[in-house]
């Protein structure tokens, strides 16, 4: 079945249709990685974007339920240059196009995916639509023009959970169990308690801190400070998350309060911007993002550089960064924030993605640093 | 952290000859390497004994080298130059172990050198497999369960624990030299026994298989601050068992999870560090079990490599260049990026398309090779294609191989000639089953044969283990082919013809397909408006703009070629390495682009072999990374002309791929820049060329054409037996071979490839026991004619020019005959309107010089003369080429070497056993060496040495010769004798010998009782034999001679004037000693003279 993908800027891409058939709209963003997209797929991070793959071989590996990221696709569409209809791998339990399908992810192949990621680098991000079947390219433009804004917008309120809930660790075991997940370099020593605000959290940040002997509480992302409080935590973890940071107001209230509740706090992507946000600085919009798991980020103190996991479309603005927040990391290849430590307290975060999946597991020791500052106190 | 200040001079370690294994990759990266370190301020002390290279050109190092690659050698350069430093790890396995073997001498702390790029330490860890295996477990990476051997009983004690099939690795050899999988005891004695024989530490490694599992390679750089990136994963399509030189590749890989690839990623790190590799590239292999997911890492290279070379053009990451930074101190964020300026070197490579990489192998060279592939790599050369999808880079890369007809996969496989017979469906099932179980240079054509046939990938998989998605990616292929054939050409609609060529299907496969002419699928193709667009290879999959015009083809819908208005020339290629087309052809192509550069063109260089320093995209200013077909050029030419300027093509310097080419390309209306098309072809069209030399009164041995058995009767009869016989445009004297007799004539044209009344057989009359001579030269559109040098060879004619050696001056060669074969080269040269370079082959027979081929194009001794000479000849054609006058250059007199120089081959048959050693008309050579000094004699010690044999000075010499050269070897008897050498024969020519005065001991014959010559070679009693061939009667005879030999590392010298020559050079060796000069010093000693 033919699919079309239109752009806000008037251009469209034939293609043929590679997952669920309909319409879908969103943001059209590129991740370079080249490998995990059943991870990306899955990251709540997407939500309300049409993701791009820049590697053409999409599903060779098939879908396995440990390389998910949360209970479901939450990408708002797929783009692909050669989606493989069969899976090849011991572990995989089915096809992507038969898992994009069952989610109902409507999804696009046989796209001159370079021509799209130039396009989208040189302009910027765009909105687009992608509908299967045969739809009238101009009309499709049109919609896509209708397509609101990802500035200004909060996306947390649909990804985030509705109640609190335990992580259970079994789940933790269902990927670390094989021989797959990094080793902790240690393990806390005593059983410490993390309060981890969803605000569309990667489950493998609740893996990696579960596998360092944590007992992880998530809350919904409205939760108030003081209720997260009241649970005691060594630890608050601010989690990713998608959509604009500065439209997400009542997350940065709760921040400003932790900050000042001198817990160990530890942020992650939409987690770092809320708390550069909190403590008073200002974020904005990258022309098209950072998505993909190669970005190099220079440790300032140390001077190594890590290879990273990346996904977020926002970054903290470094001339509005108050005096109480030191840069602790920077980005390689646009100089932009990618990581925060206030001067003062133990709360540090990072723009990146140490929990990687999909991506180099090259920043795992923030989780060790976490651990160190809630033993600490 | 800036760059270390300690080292100001750094002595750079070529790889030598180009021999399986070990190719031209590591001139690619030592150049890259040379250039990098002086672009920082150092001395570059380069070493290196092929000529045939772009790093030994002396522009590129301060001082080079030119001198074998022994200890003791480099230890006079280093006594001479006094290097602060040494860099091993751009110069292949050959000078990994070279700095091992200094450092065990004690010689690096003798002259207080530094070793830079990777410890001692590091090297043993990596290199020596029992280290390395207790290195692994220590951190927790699994390895296969093995155990290290030097003597055979150990190994068999090993083996009862690791079972069969067993994977048996000497410990440092390159390629797999040695190396072999064994399914049965008796299997392992013989592969082991030889194994422990020729590691140079007299050690293997007895390995649990893996056979069968997914094989995976990851190239990773680390700096001295610890930071450790992966340039680029390469997975296997054939899975372990077959070397990874042998296996066709893809890169990035394809069928790994995230999880998985992270972990091997993790694993990376952790090898690179404890392995301690402080600076630098290294290549990882691993293994993973596809039934459950157990990976195990199988071994690590400590340096740059072939893989490497290949993950830079797969990748636009120049890791060679990088990696010499490094170890300069330089970190990995403090060095950019050159493909996008704005970013560091600190990052992993983005890839958004897919490169496939396909070995080329030569076995019809080898008739009696054994064509199975095993864990030692066989193949002579690769080809690299790129595509948006595996499909695309996949048949991109099979058309890459130029394997003409029988290269397209749809066609049926070659059967065995006893299958041939068999006809019958089942038995064709049972030999396709055979075909797909054991892996040789045919088994993507028995698979794309089963797929034909119907068979499912489960049960293809079951007997290859090939991943099921490459499978079905094939299965693909194969239904769109199926397709295809079913519309037919005329029905054809525009959405079937752009998927075809989505899938990769060359215009000249579809043809075939569909039963038409190439030319009907074009002007289809051209009619539904179906044409390819160019991407550009970036290393960041387009999230960065790319400054360097890096591309490759693909039917996509934006083409980002951008060609400018500049006044241009396209620079054809050679294509994958093969015997008789190598190194030296990528070293005139690049020359080709300094000269048109120098010339004020824009350069254009299209070529798909991922090893050559022609394919970086720091040598032309524009790079196509594409087949070298009709199709594919054309399609280059088209997109570049849309810069409306007028675009030429150089077909003369990649050897016959592009000469192939030139016609059809004038004929489509191209420019083709100095000689013209029609004169290559005249002096390839045997009638036309015999017309022109009748013309020029120049003799010519008599000869004629045949396309049939009667004709070629006729022509012998006419010009007398002995006769060459060969095919019409073939390199490297493919299918060449001397005939005696009217029988084997019979033989030779039934079984004779390719033959048309276009293509006829050439029959020449043989001139037994000539001297051959060969000349280069260049000449302008005036008419100027310039002789770069006349070279006359060691061995007489009949053996292929590419398989002697020869030397410059000519020291044979009297004042008269010199004089003729200079009139002649310039005649020849003016009645052909050569513009650019000719090569002319003559041989000197009862005082008449006659003339054998004319080739008017680069030829394989350009770059030997180029620096026999001190002046690059190839750029100098190309200059001229381009517009300018020899006297323009102030180039007016003939060339004349700068000392004597030798040139020599070197073979590949030490990794075929049962293979003759035996020279003749067709090539069998990989690579040669070049040795200089002021004495033949002396050059020639070198030129042997540089190729791997070292003459004795002292001992016993084996004379065995047939009765026609044996009143030729009696003053060469008595020479050795005279130096003190102990002289035994075999029955025949000791007696002779000793009739004539020469005090003699005989020997067995290998038929004739024990011990014979061949068992004494083994028990090293003989330390050289000169052995001409007996007839057939003996062949076997002298063949187990020479196999023991070449084996036992002795010296084997298979014509008389060798003889001569050896003794000559063991002469010069006693009196003269062994000396070193850098290419420099000879040159300015005769610009000072």
């Amino acid at each position: 079945m033919n699919a079309i993908l239109a752009l806000e800027n008037g251009t469209w891409f034939q293609g043929v249709s590679a997952g669920a058939p309909g319409e879908t709209a969103g943001e059209v963003v590129f991740n370079t990685s080249m490998t995990g997209y059943q991870e990306i797929l899955t990251d709540p991070s997407y939500a309300g974007q049409i993701v791009t793959m820049t590697a053409p071989q999409i599903g060779n590996y098939g879908v396995a339920s440990a390389d998910t990221e949360s209970s479901k696709p939450q990408v708002a569409g797929f783009v692909m240059r050669d989606a493989s209809p069969i899976s090849s791998n011991w572990r995989a339990t089915g096809t992507l196009r038969g898992y994009l399908v069952r989610h109902n992810i409507v999804a696009i192949g046989d796209v001159d995916t370079r021509a799209l990621t130039r396009a989208l680098r040189s302009s910027g991000v765009m909105r687009g639509v992608i509908a299967t079947g045969s739809v009238a390219p101009a009309e499709l433009v049109e919609r896509a023009r209708r397509v609101p804004h990802m500035a200004g917008s909060d996306l947390v309120k649909d990804v985030t959970t509705a109640e609190a809930y335990d992580f259970e660790t079994s789940l933790a075991d269902a990927v670390t169990g094989s021989s797959f997940g990094l080793a902790p370099l240690r393990r806390a020593q005593r059983t410490l308690k993390v309060a981890a605000y969803d605000y569309g959290i990667k489950t493998n940040i609740l893996r990696r801190l579960a596998a360092h002997n944590c007992q992880v509480r998530v809350f919904p992302a409205s939760t108030p400070a003081s209720e997260v409080l009241a649970w005691e935590p060594d630890g608050i973890f601010l989690s990713n998350g998608p959509g604009d940071p500065a439209a997400v107001t009542y997350a940065v209230d709760n921040v400003r309060q932790l900050i000042d509740a001198d817990v160990p706090m530890f942020g992650i992507c939409l987690g770092h911007q809320l708390m550069g946000l909190a403590m008073g600085a200002k974020t904005f919009k990258l022309k098209f993002g950072h998505r993909g798991a190669n970005h190099p980020v220079k440790q300032l103190e140390t001077g190594a550089i890590e290879i990273t996991s990346q996904n977020h479309g926002f970054s903290v603005d470094p001339e509005t960064l108050p005096d109480t927040a030191r840069v602790t990391h920077l980005n390689l290849y646009d100089g932009t924030i990618e990581g925060l430590r206030h001067i003062s307290k133990p709360i540090f975060s990072v723009q990146y993605h140490p929990e990687a999946s999909p991506g180099p597991h090259d920043a795992d020791y923030l989780f060790q640093e976490f651990l160190d500052e809630m033993e600490k106190k | 952290m800036p760059k270390r200040t300690d080292i100001k001079r750094v002595l750079v370690i070529g790889s030598g000859p180009i021999v399986i294994g070990q190719a031209c990759e590591f001139d690619y990266s030592g150049t890259q390497a040379c250039k990098a370190l002086r672009s920082e301020g150092l001395e570059v002390i380069l070493v290196n004994s092929n000529p045939a290279t772009i790093m030994t050109d002396p522009e590129l190092a301060d001082r080079t080298y030119v001198e074998p690659l022994t200890p003791e050698v480099l230890e006079k350069i280093i006594a001479i130059e006094q290097p602060d430093a040494i860099l091993p790890t751009v110069g292949g396995q050959t000078a990994l172990n070279l700095a091992v073997q200094l450092d065990a001498l004690g010689i690096l702390k003798k002259y207080n050198v530094a070793l830079i790029g990777a410890s001692i330490p590091a090297i043993k860890v990596a290199e020596d497999r029992l280290l390395f295996r207790d290195a692994m477990t220590e951190i927790g990476i699994a390895v296969p369960a093995s155990g290290v051997a030097k003597t055979l009983d150990e190994a068999l004690e090993m083996v009862a624990q690791t079972g069969f099939p067993s994977i048996i690795r000497p410990s440092f050899t390159m390629g797999g030299v040695g190396g072999g999988i064994a399914y049965n005891l008796e299997e392992f004695k013989e592969i082991a026994g030889r194994g422990l024989h020729m590691s140079p530490v007299h050690e293997i490694l007895v390995e649990e298989s893996v056979i069968g599992w997914k094989e995976f390679e990851l190239e990773v750089m680390r700096d001295a601050a610890d930071n450790f990136v992966v340039i680029c994963s390469i997975e296997n399509i054939d899975p372990m068992g077959v070397h990874t030189g042998d296996s066709i590749t893809v890169a990035p890989a394809l069928t790994l999870t995230d999880k998985e690839y992270q972990r091997m990623r993790d694993a990376g790190r952790r090898i690179i560090r404890r392995v301690g590799v402080e600076t630098g590239g290294s290549n990882i292999q691993f293994a993973i079990n596809p039934d459950d997911g157990r990976m195990v890492a199988i071994e690590m290279n400590p340096r740059v490599s072939r893989s490497s070379a290949l993950a830079s053009k797969a990748t636009g990451f120049p890791i060679a260049k990088i990696a010499a930074k490094l170890a300069l101190g330089y970190h990995l964020d403090e060095i950019p990026n050159d493909i996008t300026r704005v970013t560091p070197a600190s990052f992993e490579p983005a890839i958004d398309y897919v490169v496939v990489k396909f070995p080329r192998w030569n076995f019809e060279k080898f008739p009696q090779a054994d064509r199975t592939l095993t864990t030692q790599m066989k193949s002579v050369g690769e080809a690299m294609a790129i595509g948006r999808t595996f499909k695309e880079a996949f048949l991109k890369g099979v058309r890459s191989l130029e394997l003409g007809k029988e290269g397209l996969l749809f066609r049926r496989p070659q059967m065995d000639e006893k299958e041939e017979d068999a006809g019958s469906s089942e038995d064709e099932d049972t030999e396709l089953r055979r075909l797909l179980v054991i892996p040789t240079d045919r088994r993507m054509w028995a698979l794309f044969r089963a797929l034909d046939k119907g068979w499912e990938i489960e049960k293809i998989h079951e007997l290859t283990n090939i991943d099921p998605w490459f499978l079905q990616q094939f299965k693909e292929l194969v239904e769109l082919r199926k397709t295809a054939e079913m519309i037919g050409l005329r029905d054809m609609s525009y959405d079937l013809m752009r998927t075809l060529k989505r899938a990769g299907f060359g215009d000249g496969e579809l043809a075939d397909i569909l039963g038409v002419n190439e030319s009907a699928v074009r002007e289809k193709r051209n009619e539904l408006k179906v044409k390819p667009a160019f991407k550009r290879i970036d290393t960041c999959a387009a999230e960065f703009e790319s400054f360097t015009p890096y591309m490759y083809s693909t039917f996509e819908d934006e083409c980002e070629a951008d060609p400018t208005d500049q006044q241009k020339v396209i620079i054809l290629g050679s294509g994958p390495n093969r015997i008789g087309q190598g190194i030296e052809f990528d070293y005139c192509c690049c020359h080709a682009v300094f000269g048109f550069k120098k010339e004020g063109f824009e350069t254009v260089m299209v070529n798909c072999n991922p090893e050559t320093v022609s394919t970086d995209y720091d040598t032309a200013d524009r790079l196509y990374f594409e087949p070298l077909t009709f199709e594919d050029v054309m399609a280059i030419v088209e997109r570049e002309r849309e810069g409306n300027v007028d675009v030429s093509c150089v077909v003369q310097f990649g050897g016959q791929t592009p000469l192939k080419l030139a016609l059809g390309l004038q004929a489509a209306g191209v420019t083709i820049l100095g000689t013209s098309p029609d004169s290559i072809d005249l002096a390839e069209d045997r009638r036309r060329f015999t017309e022109l030399l009748w013309d020029l009164g120049i003799p010519q041995p008599s000869s004629g054409t045949a396309t049939s058995r009667a004709e070629a009767r006729e022509v012998a009869a006419k010009v007398g037996f002995p006769v060459v016989v060969r095919p019409s445009y073939v390199l490297g004297g493919r299918a060449m071979a001397i005939v005696y007799d009217v029988t084997t004539l019979d033989r030779y044209m039934i079984s004779a490839v390719d033959v048309s009344h276009d293509r006829p057989i050439l029959i020449d009359r043989f001139l037994e026991h000539a001297k051959e001579v060969d000349v280069d030269c260049v000449a302008d559109e005036s008419g100027a004619v310039v002789i770069g040098g006349i070279m006359e060879h060691i061995e007489e004619a009949g053996i292929h020019s590419g398989d002697s050696s020869c030397v410059v001056p000519p020291p044979g060669l009297g004042d008269r005959h010199l004089a003729t074969i200079r009139d002649y080269t310039r005649r020849i040269a003016k009645a052909l309107k050569v513009i650019g370079l000719m090569n002319t082959q003559y041989a000197i027979k009862d005082d008449t010089v006659y003339v054998l081929e004319v080739n008017p194009r680069a030829s394989r001794t350009v770059p030997y003369l180029s620096k026999a000479n001190g002046l690059p000849l190839a750029q100098i054609a190309a200059r001229v080429m381009a517009g300018k006058s020899l006297a323009e250059l102030g180039i007016t007199d003939d060339m004349t070497p700068a000392g004597v120089f030798v040139k020599s081959p070197v073979f590949p048959f030490v990794r075929f056993p049962g293979v003759d050693t035996i020279l003749g008309p067709e090539m069998k050579s990989t690579g040669e060496v070049m040795g200089g000094a002021d004495s033949f004699g002396m050059a020639f010690v070198k030129a042997m040495l540089g190729a791997g044999q070292r003459l004795p000075e002292e001992g016993s010499v084996c004379i065995s010769v047939n009765n026609e050269d044996k009143g030729e070897v009696l003053p060469i008897a008595k020479g050795f004798a005279e130096l003190g050498f102990q002289i035994i024969g075999t029955r025949g020519t000791a007696a002779y010998l000793r009739a004539n005065g020469v005090d003699c001991s005989v020997v067995f014959k290998v038929n004739e009782g024990r011990p014979s010559l061949a068992d004494e070679i083994v028990n090293r009693k003989i330390s050289l034999v000169v052995n001409t061939p007996h007839g057939r009667e003996s062949f076997f005879d002298d063949k187990a001679v020479r196999r023991a030999a070449m084996m036992a590392g002795v010296p084997c010298i298979t014509t008389i004037t060798g003889a001569a020559a050896a003794l000559e050079a063991i002469r010069a060796l006693r009196t003269e000693g062994l000396e070193v000069r850098a290419l420099q010093d000879y040159y300015a000693a005769v610009a000072s003279s």
